[in-house]
């Protein structure tokens, strides 16, 4: 029992990590109908720039909002330079697009930073404390905590501010937004802003536990897809439940049933049995086909 | 007669020309020349195959080196455990991976286009450790080893004949076989897509509900077209186990699916020689950017080891996006809009049109 | 065009036989040799997932330009050293190394990287009869095999033989450990684990729980909480250098403190300084070494050190730290000793048979007493290690050198 607990326990620090990128998932999502597949690798740039200004003499609480205003920065600039041309382009052009951009992030990476990992400073202690018996780290209650503190925010922004009714109309319907005046194109650019940013953060909140190297998220955004479909794709409060919920599946079954090396087999099961059996996860509004 | 020839399109010069080429080609380069252009062919089958799933019937797959995977572990279980003569294996294969893809493309139906990519792509990343499980079967991590395949007497003579004595080697007779399979499965897809199926896959990439309404059975089309898509991968899995001579999980990387997927597009969806173009450039994309590049020396050193450092992803990702944004045809279709403004320019308006290029995949 | 049919064919023939002639130099010696240069070639990650180990094949070509520069190559011939980038990917390693015999015809291949690469080139270099020389990896099999493939030797330790002495070193000093271990789920891991098994002999029941894990995982939390709940007072981390890391984390995270016993490709002081900073407490770790850690302060005024490090100031995309740049300096070190011993016999198979038979050398940067050494029935060069333990900060040498060849 006392194992047991710990291995939900634990599937709660992980699912902390995959909840704090799938909420940048769902803003894109909820800013323009797409996930964008290069998320991860935007957030692992992101930290790698953190990173650079931190080497560079800079306080961590000096670098770290920067860092997440150059984020905002570069995905505005993206959404303007590269997605914006195709926008109303069809789907597949989109995830073509955002895969092109994927591969194209984590290549400069590459070039920039070079593969060997590195150590990346972290406000939080690796300190415990005990849950029922079962120990948790300091650093990953961070994450999650700073995950729900996103959260609040999103769910402030897009449900109590005006700008935040813009951004989903401007998503929901476009045509019409425009006649009322709305300016969808830049909203849609405040949406990769503000998704870059959020990435950025989840970035530099992992990187101390995942270690920063330019594959970081490479598998983290599958487990990310994962707990954003879960959660209904365009719901932050489902991202972090199904983060949570993924995190602490994916450590049971590898513990208990099909062993720790198929753990990214079963974030792929929860995929595509979600997707086949409620394509609407947990928390989404079913969807109306037009015709 | 004469005038028939003369009149041909130009494209059947083309393909004249082309033919002519690939069928000389192992006569006059090396062997391993030979082999290099068998793995563009392996390419240019899958990426037909993926062409018919997303260019035609507007599906996507962002997984197709699973099923390439399947195709060469199919040849190579089939060879190394069971001594089935390997040119058996190549059909079995791809029966074996169109009947998953099939059935595959039954809770892909469900899937909006958005929804199917993430699984697909998940279904990539995830391929090698599911084929490390099945040790018994797939050998884990230490893979399948094959010997290479020795040509045929026929084979072997006539190509002793042409170039006068040169003994044939493994490599060139599996270039003849790969480019065998590869006009074959060619003028299958080709007679599909001109064809009901092909009119009415596209009738439902362009819309389910006008196509459902005009009485198309739009579940069968896509499944069909998975199944198909998968065939297609499962053979070119298979030549590509046998060109290799070694399976194992670190052969089908998610980077291959990646990577086919950039020669669809590159090439050219919904077109008929884009997959060739695409096989091409996907095949020697890294080699030009890590090889060739650094030996010119007329590059200055510092912009050559930023090809070489940055290896292919950086140019593969930047080139698909250029493509998405600029020629979303693909290198195909800059070269139709390119020639069809020319002869509109030459010969006035009143030209019939270029045959039967397909129409814009962009209405997908 | 029946008419043109044996001009065509005339034509091709040239094409094939020059093709065919166009590389071989015509004098006694084999291709790739010239009576100014030898060439090499590698195929190794630069990209992709493995794109870490790549600056091994960087560093041996700084050594080899070392000495074209210093001494003019080998016995008056440079080593040329084409590296080619596979990404870690067995279907890019075989058309790479057919086109660098077939194309470049390089002498030998030296240092290629990765146990599934190097096997799906084994058998073509084996018929071929080019040396497959000191491939980068442990794997067993590169040496063990050698009757079956005896133009393929490996140089490093054998991963087995390094978990035998974990073993030897477990029932000397804990005699009644419960041992937990984590392993990677490919050929390493399953190598280190079999050699452990092995060399607990009889008393392999000390193994309590083994858990595996995929180079997808995002982290080993779940794997290590199992082997904690197992009652396991010791741990085997038989993990890459990424994972490693971040075990050692977790190890402290999950308020365990077992004794630890760490594989040798994760040791470099590099990456444990990086646990270190990460928060791992990094108590009771034992490792082994074979080859100095130039960030050893008392390697300091050491002879090999200071010519490692005028050999590495010359090689831009490499890390003087970096354990990886050390391992490459010093295959490429055994390489040289390799051609300089053939002389002017720069056959392929001489070299093979110094390389997997007749090599006795002191290799500078390897740890004092550690011999490279062949004999006509030993074909792995390097079995010699030492235990190390960690504490303030840096590795320290434990006893003697403990010889485990892998029986």
């Amino acid at each position: 029992m006392q194992e047991f607990l710990q291995q939900v326990v634990s599937g709660i620090a992980s699912g902390g990590i995959f909840a704090s990128l799938a909420l940048a998932l769902v803003l894109i999502y909820n800013a323009m109908g797409l996930v964008n597949f290069a998320q991860g690798e935007m957030a692992m740039f992101a930290t790698f720039v953190a990173y650079a200004l931190i080497e560079n003499g800079m306080s961590y609480w000096i670098a770290l909002p920067l860092a997440l205003v150059l984020a905002f920065a570069g995905g505005v600039l993206i959404q303007r330079v590269v997605i914006r041309p195709v926008e109303r382009a069809p789907v597949l052009t989109l995830v073509i697009v955002t895969l092109g951009l994927a591969t194209l992030i984590n290549g400069l990476a590459g070039f920039v930073f070079g593969y060997i990992p590195r150590s990346f400073p972290s406000p939080f202690s690796v300190q415990t404390v005990s849950v029922l018996g079962a120990l948790i780290s300091f650093r990953d209650l961070g994450v999650i905590a700073v995950s729900a503190l996103v959260l609040v925010l999103i769910y402030l922004l897009l449900q109590r501010t005006t700008l935040g009714l813009a951004m989903r109309a401007a998503a929901h319907n476009p045509d019409a937004s425009r006649l009322l005046g709305v300016r969808v194109s830049w909203m849609l650019a405040l949406g990769w802003g503000l998704a870059s940013a959020v990435g950025a953060l989840s970035g530099i909140m992992v990187a101390p536990i995942l270690l920063l190297e330019p594959n970081m998220m490479q598998t983290i955004i599958i487990y990310a897809f994962a707990a954003a479909v879960l959660g209904g794709i365009e719901s932050p409060l489902g991202a972090v439940v199904g983060g949570l919920i993924v995190g602490i599946t994916v450590n049971l079954a590898g513990a208990y049933l099909v062993g720790g090396d198929l753990q990214l087999a079963v974030a792929f099961l929860i995929i595509v049995a979600v997707l086949v059996i409620k394509p609407n996860g947990l928390f989404g509004r079913p969807s109306v086909r037009r015709v | 007669m004469l005038a028939r020839v003369r009149r041909a399109p130009p494209r059947y010069w083309l393909v004249l020309v082309a033919a002519v080429l690939l069928i000389g080609l192992p006569t006059v380069v090396t062997s391993f020349q030979s082999s290099q252009w068998n793995l563009v062919l392996i390419f240019t089958i899958a990426i037909m195959g993926l062409n018919v799933l997303v260019g035609y019937s507007g599906q996507i797959s962002l997984g197709h080196g699973a099923f390439m995977a399947l195709g060469a572990y199919t040849t190579a279980i089939l060879i190394a455990r069971y001594h089935v003569n390997y040119l058996v294996t190549i059909p079995i294969a791809g029966l074996v991976t169109g009947a998953i893809g099939f059935l595959l493309g039954i809770p892909a139906l469900r899937l909006s286009a958005l929804y199917l990519a993430l699984a697909t792509f998940a279904l990539a990343v995830v391929t090698p450790s599911l084929i490390k499980r099945p040790e018994q079967l797939t050998g884990g991590v230490q893979g399948i080893g094959l010997v290479p395949q020795e040509p045929p007497q026929f084979a072997a003579a006539a190509f002793s004949t042409v170039t006068g004595g040169t003994q044939m080697t493994s490599e060139q007779w599996l270039y003849y076989l790969s480019l065998a399979i590869a006009v074959l499965l060619f003028w299958v897809a080709w007679n599909m897509i001109r064809h009901r199926p092909g009119r009415a896959m596209r009738a439902v990439r362009d819309g389910e509900v006008a196509a459902a309404a005009f009485g198309i059975n739009v579940a069968g089309y896509k499944t069909l077209a998975f199944g198909m898509s998968a065939f297609y991968a499962g053979v070119a899995g298979s030549l590509y186990g046998l060109a290799t001579t070694y399976v194992s999980p670190d052969t089908f990387p998610v980077a291959l699916s990646f990577q086919l997927l950039v020669g669809a597009v590159l090439g050219g969806l919904a077109s008929t020689v884009g997959p060739l173009l695409g096989g091409m450039f996907v095949y020697w994309l890294p080699i030009v950017s890590s090889q060739t590049i650094s030996d010119q020396s007329w590059i200055p050193e510092q912009i050559s080891s930023v090809f070489v450092k940055a290896g292919p992803a950086v140019t593969y990702g930047a080139l698909l996006i250029l493509i998405m944004i600029f020629a979303p045809n693909g290198v195909v279709g800059l070269i139709t809009s390119g020639y069809g403004a020319l002869r509109k320019r030459l010969r006035g308006a009143g030209e019939r049109g270029t045959g039967q290029m397909p129409p814009d995949p962009q209405t997908g | 065009m029946a008419r043109r049919g044996p001009k065509i064919a005339a034509l091709a023939v040239c094409l094939v036989v020059l093709a065919a002639c166009g590389g071989s130099s015509g004098t006694q010696t084999d291709p790739g040799v010239t009576s100014t240069s030898i060439k090499l070639g590698v195929t190794i990650a630069k990209s992709g997932p493995a794109a870490a180990y790549g600056t091994i094949a960087d560093a041996s070509l700084a050594y080899f330009t070392y000495l074209n520069n210093t001494q003019g190559g080998i016995n008056g011939r440079k080593i040329e050293y084409k590296i080619f980038d596979d990404g870690y990917n067995p279907a890019q390693t075989v058309p790479l190394t057919h086109q660098l015999v077939e194309q470049e015809t390089v002498f030998a291949m030296f240092g290629g990287l990765g146990t599934q690469p190097q096997t799906a080139v084994r058998d073509y270099l084996n018929s071929k009869k080019v040396p497959q020389l000191f491939v980068a990896t442990g794997a067993t099999t590169f040496m063990a095999d050698f009757s079956a493939h005896p133009y393929t030797i490996g140089w490093q330790p054998p991963y087995q033989g390094e978990s035998r002495i974990y073993a030897k070193d477990v029932i000397a000093n804990h005699p009644n450990a419960k041992i937990g271990v984590l392993y990677q789920n490919d050929d390493y891991g399953q190598d280190y684990l079999k050699g452990l098994t092995d060399g607990l002999g009889a008393s392999a029941s000390m193994i309590k729980d083994k858990e595996s894990y995929d180079v997808t995982a995002a982290d080993t939390l779940s794997q290590l909480s199992k082997l904690k709940a197992s009652g396991a007072d010791t741990v085997f981390l038989f993990t890459t250098p990424g994972f490693t890391i971040k075990s050692l984390v977790i190890i402290t995270k999950l308020g365990w403190e077992p004794t630890i016993y760490l594989n040798s490709v994760s040791n470099p002081a590099v990456y444990m300084g990086l646990a270190a900073s990460n928060g791992a407490a990094l108590k009771n770790v034992t490792s082994v070494g074979y080859i100095k850690d130039p960030t050893d302060p008392q390697w300091a005024n050491d002879d090999g050190m200071k010519l490692y490090k005028t050999v590495i100031a010359n090689c831009s995309s490499c890390n003087v730290n970096n354990g990886f740049n050390i391992y490459g300096v010093a295959t490429a070190y055994t390489m040289a000793d390799v051609l300089k011993q053939a002389g002017s016999n720069l056959t392929r198979a001489n070299v093979m048979s110094i390389a997997a038979s007749n090599l006795s050398e002191t290799n500078p940067f390897l740890l004092p007493g550690v011999a490279v050494k062949t004999t006509s029935s030993d074909h792995y060069p390097i079995t010699q290690e030492k235990v190390i333990t960690w504490s303030s900060s840096a590795w320290h040498l434990q006893g003697d050198l403990i010889d485990e060849p892998v029986s």
